[in-house]
């Protein structure tokens, strides 16, 4: 194209890319303050692919220089139906689909889903496998705290901690790994018990671990916690008081951090948790720096509950003897007609779950993960919502980073704890 | 979960409110109250506010669709209440051509983005939201995604034979072919 034939005194467009701009403007009145139509302050795209968002969080910022007006999320980018998919599965194959949704707690996603079955179907689950359960939902929320951790502090400047809580992260997919076969997606915990019984080397590489984390936990503690850089960073940022924090319907760290000792698995106690002993770390503070130390905290909680469990580990069957819900053992199909037929019955159109509507509440290492199932007596179950924390806590976001900077806000985002696969489906 | 619902409490909701609640429903130890659309704002307010309830935090808001069930569709919410350590559970249904419910977010503002994706997934408006757009679907999405009649995917192919029958599974209708 010849440069010197363009018409400069053309504007029409000029006119044209305004009038987007206006009608996009107009979408946003009422949601960002009307010093942004006046041009006073700067409207700023935030991801969806920023490093910093933990995923694919687009935030739509309204900053007056550094300091944050208005914060609007936008989410959804993960959304891939899989409240839907499962209303067309059998509830077996529906369980697969729960590890994909929050991908940092796959076994508490799975353990949500079997609760909801059990309680519909008043299933029994024998007490090894209540324990079983217990090791590994708490093996779970440490490995998720590492990566929290890990990426917080690296948001916050910290490069090299990443790669500590990884190595010890890497232990734990060991040990999911050595009892399931998969390191992430494992589908273990099933309704009626647990997918097989542990190895024999898994009591042992728990007891590796018990003696291996603590002091672990020591080191990161000793380079963070009293980090002035860190402490600068993080206290009295997106300060929540307790009584927003419940009108809000925050949960998890985001109400302990806020002091208020709650936990659902004191409060309402699931799978044998009221069995062990331990504390809910609470801080008063309410900011980012007291959340960091519920964390923290946690983790080591975490170990104390994994270290009584592995103790008073029961014996026994893993798994319910309902055969109605269970596929029996391999070796009862030569000789057993009535095996044959349960086996023949499971894998062909799977179980039938009595008609009814429950909701069950467990404790996620971010929060309230509820499963609201509704069964019409069929082999799919009619509806399956998870009540995800992260899309609970997320909302939030709004308000918190408000009057904060930019550069405050991926601490925000760090210390909501989000992944976007919980908060999507 | 035993103990944690109290049938007293679906009775003095009942008492306080007569005629509001349609049916108390008792399954596996949970206690459910559907009631009807227009005391929703009250029992809620009732519920957070009198001594003895105090349903101070919002655990859970969902919708479900019933369909072809009539009334179609329900919104349930389950409240908890921290002084006590109790849950309740409500349920609202609503027909198809009247699915408009009044947002509890003047009451519990948590309730927002939970009421967005209802919105979003099963066509249900709620009055008095403040922020009633899409939240999962992209903006321009035709569709509620969550409803039964909303195909899950992998469309059946359309040919001359049954174009009929796919067109009935189709949540919009494709263009009329051009007439020659």
């Amino acid at each position: 194209m010849d440069v010197s034939r363009i018409d400069l005194t053309d504007t029409t467009h000029i006119e044209s890319d305004r009038e987007t701009v206006e009608v996009a403007l107009e979408e946003l009145r009422g949601l960002v303050s009307p010093r942004a139509f006046t041009g006073d302050t700067l409207l700023l795209n935030m991801g969806p692919q920023h490093p910093s968002t933990h995923g694919v969080l687009r935030l739509m910022l309204e900053l007056d220089g550094e300091n944050v007006i208005s914060c609007l999320p936008d989410i959804g980018y993960l959304h891939t139906g899989i409240e839907k998919n499962m209303e067309a599965k059998t509830y077996e194959k529906a369980l697969v689909m729960t590890d994909r949704i929050d991908y940092l707690n796959n076994l508490g996603n799975n353990l949500a889903f079997s609760l909801a079955v059990e309680k519909l179907a008043g299933i029994e689950v024998p007490p090894r496998a209540q324990y079983i359960r217990v090791i590994l939902a708490e093996l779970q929320r440490i490995a998720s705290h590492l990566v929290w951790l890990g990426t917080h502090i690296l948001d916050l400047g910290a490069t090299s901690l990443l790669l500590y809580t990884f190595r010890e992260r890497e232990y734990i997919l060991d040990i999911f790994e050595e009892i399931s076969g998969q390191r992430m997606m494992t589908s273990y915990i099933r309704p009626g018990g647990v997918w097989y019984d542990v190895t024999e080397n898994f009591l042992p590489m728990i007891r590796r671990f018990l003696w291996y984390m603590p002091r672990k936990i020591d080191d990161y503690e000793a380079i963070l916690t009293q980090n002035p850089i860190l402490i600068e960073r993080m206290q009295g940022i997106a300060v929540i008081s307790p009584e927003k924090a419940i009108e809000w319907s925050l949960s998890g760290p985001m109400l302990r951090g806020s002091g208020i000792n709650y936990d659902i698995r004191k409060a309402m106690p699931y799978s044998s948790y009221d069995h062990f002993e331990f504390d809910i770390p609470t801080y008063p503070g309410g900011d980012t720096y007291d959340r960091y130390r519920v964390r923290i905290d946690e983790m080591r909680q975490s170990l104390r509950i994994i270290e009584q469990a592995a103790n008073n580990l029961p014996g026994g069957p893993w798994r319910t003897d309902n055969r109605k819900y269970v596929p029996p053992p391999r070796s009862e199909l030569g000789h057993s007609m009535e095996s044959l037929i349960h086996h023949c019955k499971l894998w062909t159109e799977g179980y039938r779950v009595p008609a009814g509507e429950v909701y069950v509440r467990t404790e996620s290492p971010r929060g309230e993960l509820g499963v609201y199932m509704v069964s019409d007596g069929g082999t799919k179950p009619w509806r399956v919502r998870y009540r995800t924390p992260t899309f609970w806590n997320l909302q939030s976001i709004g308000w918190m980073s408000e009057g904060h900077m930019v550069a405050d806000l991926v601490a925000i985002i760090g210390t909501i704890d989000v992944v976007l696969g919980d908060c999507d489906r | 979960m035993s103990g944690y619902y109290r049938r007293e409490h679906a009775d003095l909701i009942d008492k306080t409110f007569p005629g509001a609640v349609k049916e108390i429903v008792e399954f596996r130890d949970q206690v459910r109250l559907e009631i009807d659309r227009e005391h929703l704002l009250e029992i809620i307010t009732f519920c957070r506010d009198t001594e003895g309830l105090e349903f101070n935090y919002l655990s859970e808001l969902n919708g479900v669709d019933y369909w072809p069930d009539a009334p179609r569709f329900s919104v349930n919410y389950v409240l908890y209440s921290f002084l006590h350590n109790h849950l309740l559970q409500f349920k609202v249904r609503l027909d198809d051509d009247d699915a408009v419910l009044p947002s509890i977010t003047s009451i519990f503002p948590g309730a927002n983005w939970p009421e967005r994706e209802v919105y979003d997934m099963f066509g249900i408006r709620f009055e008095g939201h403040p922020d009633p757009r899409r939240i999962l679907m992209p903006y321009d999405w035709t569709g509620h995604p969550l409803r039964k009649d909303y195909p899950l995917g992998y469309e059946e192919v359309q040919f001359t034979f049954n174009i009929d029958r796919v067109e009935v599974n189709k949540p919009v209708p494709s263009p009329r072919p051009r007439e020659e």
